[in-house]
């Protein structure tokens, strides 16, 4: 048995320790936010957080974890009540297929929430770095993310 | 059978709220029970049903694999029908229901399913008309229309809605090409930047896509695939995986997969699992690769133009050049590996899958399981974004043989090395132009070849599962229309250009965004500038000399306008520090039929590690009539950015027996540290046709680019990816 905290609530499941956290959020929990990439850490469509921490959830196995408490995308917000940084993705349009947007949105709230000024454009590319988009949705992710600073009442 | 509703979406749009809602339910059918819908691209009630609550539903074959669809071809049809966007329902991809309008490829939603479902409405509106003219006994001259409602425009208490006059009937009617048009001048839904439908559950995680998507009492499967492309399977060690519980193995000739209740116990299953293939090294050396190509026997030529005599005048000519370009194997790279569930019992294959083509699809799972295309149901779900044939059909058709052998509902997910090394391939592209100046530097003579592979143009790419599993296909490759835009987009006097058609290729090829057109452009529009640079002319003067077609000549302009191009000729020689700046220009009208587009790339080029960086791309884009400006937006951006990735750093890697860029890593795709700003105008024609925009702009970053690297440091880059390995080695052969 494996016990974790998802969205505020506590899971008790059987699961084999060795699962990847990706597999039990989506197949245990039925969550549909974190997405299946690579399973490598390469591409950043899984991500989650961890303590508020971006987490790459296909790579890190649930007996692993710890007592860590787990967001994901689901966890933020949702239609009728987004996320700040959810709400500035749909506000700026950025998403095309949308598969990459989950580690987008995930990486993007712990960038944000981890800061107390906004962020310039060049420390929004670095922050996004690990995150790949095969659309070429870029320039509207990072309109988003300036959106959302905004939203969240970051300083100058 | 599951079914899958998505829930009502409210959408603030600056001018009031707009409800837009999207079934992907089967809704009842409108024509009662035990009828069954037409879907003949002649009937209007194969495209449209008004329902009793004002309500339509539309019905497409064509799907929105993330380029905005979904809200572009509901707002043409609500336009023309005269309805309010939010009435309307919109089914896509579902092959019971929906009229076959071709795969969604080519940049032809709009242009050919959206023009169809136009006509559609305009049909369905003039009958409503007509009715109301019977039943208010007024002539239709006296009657108006406005969201679903036909009044007396004196008196507009006497009305009718659609609901009342034909609410869950057929229209029983022929798609009219004569039923009238709305003038565009009235537009008050086309052209409009209609937010998606699908963002706000994309981002919260309430939209359920492909790989979310399960039915009851299904296995999960992985595929195990032989270690070279062209092994048999010898033997399978089937106790290698008795340690993972519920794990088996299913196997019909070289075609080997493991199922499991639980997805991870599959994935490691996959891995465990030992079995001995055969030996095979059948792929070109990389090294000699374009030697492979230009050996490949020729299946037929096409001939994409012919008009003067390009030979004699190239003998009269003051001076002639000459040049060849390549273009590396690209793969598709979807954000999210292949997916799709199958569920076949009794006869009957019930199918759920990202394809981009429903319709096709159902024809090669029907093949893979020998099965009469009538029994199958392909459903359509959102995948990760596919830019073309990659790997979703594929594991469609893995899904539905494993779950044929083992007699249950089936999901297979493809892993990260299974979309990049099996999903078909770009083909290599290899281009040799010729061109004859005369003394002011004008082109007076063109003569193009290209190598690439032939087409079976109706064929689809044969799919893995059928040939590991010996089910015999018929041989034929596509790779899409890829000899198209070889001709150049300039009315030369003499000029001519021939596609060979080989007749293979290294890999299973297929299309990927802009196949052929992307590659032919990047020569054409490189070797013009070299053409440009030996007449000493400023790039952008020197093209307009020969263009007469004033739409290209406005998109040119434009795009020159934009960047604020100064003129004069390429290479500027003023610059001496490390870094050093250059911008280079290209156009094209796609296909030599369709949309114009114009683009300037901004590069900085750094001498000492060869490293490119496209800081800022423009691009001046006309159309036609723009039917959502922000759908069009994001296409351009995607096209834009997509494509400097493919330009600057794609190009899959190999060795004799299989593809060893696999992942992330050994494929790298542009980061957001060096993602070009792009910088777009919209030229919009109201009263001409829509045209594509999913590929046509994505013609323009490898020739712009080369030409903004020549125009930096004077050094012709003509082979794609334009690797910092590539540049340093073209900047020491023009030293010695």
């Amino acid at each position: 048995m494996v016990t974790l905290s998802v969205n505020g609530k506590t899971q008790r499941l059987d699961v084999e320790p060795d699962t990847p956290l990706l597999y039990v959020l989506r197949d245990n929990l039925g969550l549909h936010g974190p997405k299946f990439g690579c399973g490598l850490a390469q591409c950043g469509s899984c991500t989650v957080l961890v303590d508020g921490r971006a987490v790459r959830s296909c790579s890190v196995a649930v007996g692993k974890l710890g007592p860590g408490k787990v967001v994901t995308l689901e966890g933020l917000g949702t239609v009728q009540k987004p996320h700040p940084v959810q709400r500035a993705f749909i506000e700026e349009q950025a998403a095309q297929c949308g598969y990459c947007i989950n580690g987008m949105v995930m990486q993007a709230t712990a960038f944000l929430s981890a800061r107390q000024t906004s962020p310039s454009e060049r420390e929004i590319r670095q922050a996004l770095q690990r995150n790949l988009c095969r659309c070429g949705t870029h320039q509207r992710i990072i309109a988003a993310v300036k959106r959302a600073a905004t939203l969240m009442g970051k300083g100058a | 059978m599951a079914t899958l509703e998505t829930t009502r979406r409210e959408f603030l749009l600056g001018t009031g709220v707009l409800v837009v809602s999207f079934s992907l339910t089967s809704p009842a059918r409108a024509q009662g029970p035990g009828q069954t819908k037409p879907v003949a691209l002649d009937q209007v009630d194969s495209f449209l049903a008004v329902h009793r609550d004002g309500t339509v539903t539309m019905y497409t074959g064509k799907v929105d694999i993330g380029t905005g669809i979904r809200v572009a071809l509901p707002q043409m049809v609500a336009e023309e029908l005269d309805v309010a966007l939010d009435k309307i329902k919109l089914v896509e991809g579902d092959t019971a229901l929906t009229p076959d309008q071709g795969p969604t490829w080519g940049s032809l939603s709009v242009q050919i399913a959206g023009v169809q479902l136009r006509q559609a409405a305009a049909t369905a509106r003039k009958a409503l008309v007509d009715m109301a003219v019977q039943k208010l006994g007024m002539p239709s001259a006296d009657l108006a229309v406005k969201d679903g409602v036909i009044f007396v425009r004196a008196e507009p208490h006497r009305r009718l809605s659609y609901a009342e006059l034909i609410g869950e009937q057929a229209f029983n009617l022929k798609l009219d090409p004569a039923a009238p048009l709305k003038n565009p001048k009235d537009y008050t839904i086309v052209g409009q930047p209609v937010p998606r439908p699908d963002i706000p559950g994309k981002v919260t995680g309430a939209h359920t896509y492909m790989q979310d998507f399960r039915v009851p009492g299904m296995l999960h499967a992985r595929v195990v695939r032989p270690p070279a492309i062209g092994a048999t399977l010898e033997s399978v060690d089937e106790s290698s995986i008795k340690s993972i519980k519920g794990a088996t193995v299913v196997r019909q000739g070289s075609f080997l997969a493991v199922v499991a209740e639980s997805e991870w116990a599959a994935v490691k299953a996959a891995k465990q699992l030992k079995a001995t293939w055969s030996k095979w090294e059948g792929l070109p050396a990389p090294a000699k690769l374009w030697e492979h190509v230009r050996n490949t026997p020729v299946a037929k030529d096409d001939v994409a133009v012919n008009q003067g005599d390009p030979k004699a005048a190239m003998a009269r000519a003051a001076k002639t050049l000459k040049a060849t370009y390549d273009f590396a194997v690209h793969t598709h790279g979807s954000m999210g590996p292949a997916c799709a569930v199958a569920d076949v019992k009794s006869g009957k294959a019930e199918i759920w899958s990202p394809s981009q083509a429903p319709h096709w699809l159902r024809k090669e799972v029907a093949y893979t399981l020998q099965m009469d295309p009538k029994d199958v149901h392909i459903q359509y779900l959102d995948g990760a974004g596919c830019y073309g044939r990659n790997g979703h059909e594929d594991a469609t058709c893995d899904a539905a043989l494993v779950s044929k052998l083992t007699g249950k509902p089936v999901r297979v997910q493809w892993s990260r090395e299974d979309e990049h090394g099996w999903d078909p391939k770009g083909p290599p592209t290899l281009v040799e132009i010729s061109g004859g100046l005369d003394a002011q530097g004008n082109v007076i003579a063109w003569d193009a070849e290209l190598w690439v592979p032939k087409a079976d143009i109706t064929e689809w790419p044969r799919t893995l599962a059928a040939t590991l599993a010996g089910i015999p296909q018929k041989e034929a490759i596509n790779p899409g229309n890829i000899h198209r835009n070889l001709d150049p987009s300039y009315p030369f006097p003499n000029q001519r250009a021939v596609a060979h058609r080989l007749a293979t290729t290294p890999f299973r090829p297929s299309w990927i965004r802009t196949p052929g057109r992307m590659q032919n452009t990047y020569a054409n529009e490189v070797f013009i500038d070299e053409c440009a640079a030996a007449a000493g002319a400023d790039p952008v003067e020197y093209r307009l000399r020969y263009l007469t077609d004033p739409r290209g000549i406005a998109v040119l302009r434009a795009a020159a306008g934009l960047a604020k191009w100064e003129p004069r000729p390429s290479p500027r020689r003023d610059q001496t520090g490390p870094i050093a700046r250059g911008r280079g220009v290209a156009y094209v009208k796609y296909e030599n039929a369709r949309t114009y587009v114009a683009g300037v790339a901004d590069v900085e080029v750094n001498r000492q590690t060869g490293a490119i960086r496209c800081t800022r791309f423009y691009v001046a884009h006309d159309c036609g009539l723009i039917i959502n400006s922000d759908g069009v937006r994001a296409q351009i951006e995607g096209n834009i950015i997509q494509t400097v990735s493919r330009t600057l750093k794609e190009e899959l890697k190999w060795n004799r027996s299989r593809v060893t860029s696999v992942d992330w890593a050994s494929y790298p795709i542009l980061t957001f540290p060096d993602v070009p700003e792009v910088i777009m105008e919209l030229i919009n024609r109201p009263n001409d046709p829509p045209w594509g925009v999913g590929e046509p702009a994505a013609c323009l970053p490898p020739p712009a680019i080369s030409n903004a690297v020549f125009d930096a440091i004077g050094v012709r880059l003509r082979s794609v990816p334009f690797t910092a390995a590539k540049l340093k080695t073209a900047m020491a052969t023009m030293k010695a």
